[in-house]
């Protein structure tokens, strides 16, 4: 008997050992793929309704297989399945602005509520469209079991368009639209004991505040270590609630470090950038699973240095983020 | 197709093993590591996967068209028999630090042999 794809409102036949992707070229259906072995992951999918066997997960990271993707090559469908190219159903709904609040000189926290329940993880972003056209991506700060609104924290970019009406023109009450949640950067349980490393400069902190409370709330019992960097002292936040949440749960500690050179040192603020302060605190990073989020340079440099201080690369987290032009 | 190797070699398990280690000493090995320099590091690390796949005669797609198109824009920068024998180099010493005897090493570096031409673009 063969199972049933629906995919795109078309229901297709995959015969017997006949992977997803052999059955979709078969009729016809152009669809991303490669080396067909199970390596590249061009044949990424997602499974919107069934489950997909465990074998056409392997090698995707843990946030992946949550979210029911799986490679099309090496899927055998045990059951009938809808499927979908990634994230071809992020569609847009509306939400309305419950607060506005000033974090820093720059930054504001940016809280939405919406009709329909939201299904996220802490660390995944969103896009907020000002009109049909212009939207720009945030990272959510919010953990679903502990906040009951979405939270944002935006900075303001000079000249940014999205950001700008942000800071000067919403207000509570103002509906707006987002898209529904993205991105596999957040925290998974299942090996509570692993040290997680997190590091963040400017508002890169919002993802990273929550996983961090993502995973005091899931019980994880392993190291959780924040660093945020920036340049000055005026450009970090939240250093109130991190010092007192770390008073709080002994297993989480909270880094803030400023990486202007003629800034004097000063307690409680390490000096240097976040992530050399960092990579100077844990003796190498093997068995480390690490969150990034921030400047795109650091970022790309983190990914490198930890792995090359021993973090395996399935273990590296960071969103592909790039500045869009104001 | 070469499955014993593949499959005395611990087939992709050790496959998922080696990858790691490998692409951690050709990064850090200055002859080389510009060209794998890749930003994005986990289509890398897929792409490094296949390549070992390969190199221990396990089940690939690689034609010899597909090594010489996917290194043509290294080639142009200048990717020749040095850089080539730095990567065989490399496998090599990952494959000892996981306790794999001589005899299969010599195995995978001949395989990695008949890829020389197309990779090269000679």
């Amino acid at each position: 008997m063969p199972t049933k794809l629906l995919f795109e409102d078309n229901t297709y036949d995959c015969n017997q050992n006949e992977s997803v992707l052999d059955a979709l070229i078969g009729h016809g259906v152009p669809v991303p793929h490669s080396c067909r072995s199970g390596s590249c992951q061009t044949c990424l999918m997602r499974a919107t309704k069934g489950t997909p066997p465990e074998s056409a997960q392997k090698g995707l990271k843990e946030t992946l297989k949550a979210q029911n993707y799986f490679l099309a090559c090496s899927c055998h469908p045990q059951e009938d399945m809808e499927i979908a190219l990634p994230d071809a159903d992020a569609g847009r709904f509306k939400a309305t602005v419950k607060t506005v609040e000033t974090l820093s000189h720059d930054i504001v926290c940016l809280g939405l509520h919406c009709e329909q329940p939201v299904d996220y993880r802490a660390g995944q972003f969103i896009n907020l469209f000002k009109d049909s056209t212009l939207g720009r991506s945030y990272s959510l700060a919010s953990v679903p079991t502990r906040d009951t609104h979405l939270k944002l924290h935006v900075r303001k970019v000079p000249e940014g368009r999205v950001s700008g009406w942000i800071h000067h023109q919403l207000k509570p009450g103002d509906s707006v639209e987002i898209s529904q949640p993205i991105g596999n950067c957040f925290y998974v349980s299942g090996n509570p004991e692993q040290g997680l490393l997190l590091i963040g400069t400017g508002s890169g902190l919002a993802p990273l505040y929550g996983i961090a409370l993502d995973a005091i709330t899931q019980g994880h019992t392993g190291p959780i270590r924040l660093y945020h960097g920036s340049r000055n002292i005026e450009g970090l936040y939240l250093t109130e609630e991190l010092r007192a949440l770390a008073k709080q749960h002994p297993n989480f500690s909270y880094t803030p470090c400023i990486s202007n050179t003629e800034f004097v040192a000063q307690e409680g603020y390490a000096t240097g950038r976040a992530l050399d302060v960092a990579l100077a605190d844990i003796n190498g990073l093997s068995g480390w699973r690490i969150f990034l989020c921030g400047n795109p340079d650091m970022v790309k440099s983190a990914k490198k240095k930890a792995f090359l201080s021993g973090a395996a690369i399935k273990d590296i987290y960071a969103d592909a983020f790039t500045l869009a032009a104001a | 197709m070469n499955n014993t190797l593949f499959n005395n070699l611990g087939g992709e398990g050790a496959v998922d093993a080696a990858v790691d280690i490998f692409y951690r000493k050709v990064l850090s090995d200055d002859r080389i590591s510009d060209f794998f320099d890749d930003v994005d590091m986990e289509r890398q690390a897929a792409k490094q996967k296949a390549f070992l796949t390969m190199a221990f005669g396990g089940p690939n797609q690689y034609s010899g068209m597909d090594m010489r198109r996917g290194h043509a824009h290294l080639v142009a920068k200048g990717l020749n028999d040095s850089h080539f024998d730095a990567v065989v180099e490399n496998l090599a010493a990952t494959l000892k630090e996981l306790n794999v005897s001589q005899e299969y090493i010599s195995e995978v570096a001949a395989l990695c042999e008949t890829t020389r031409s197309d990779v090269l673009g000679k």
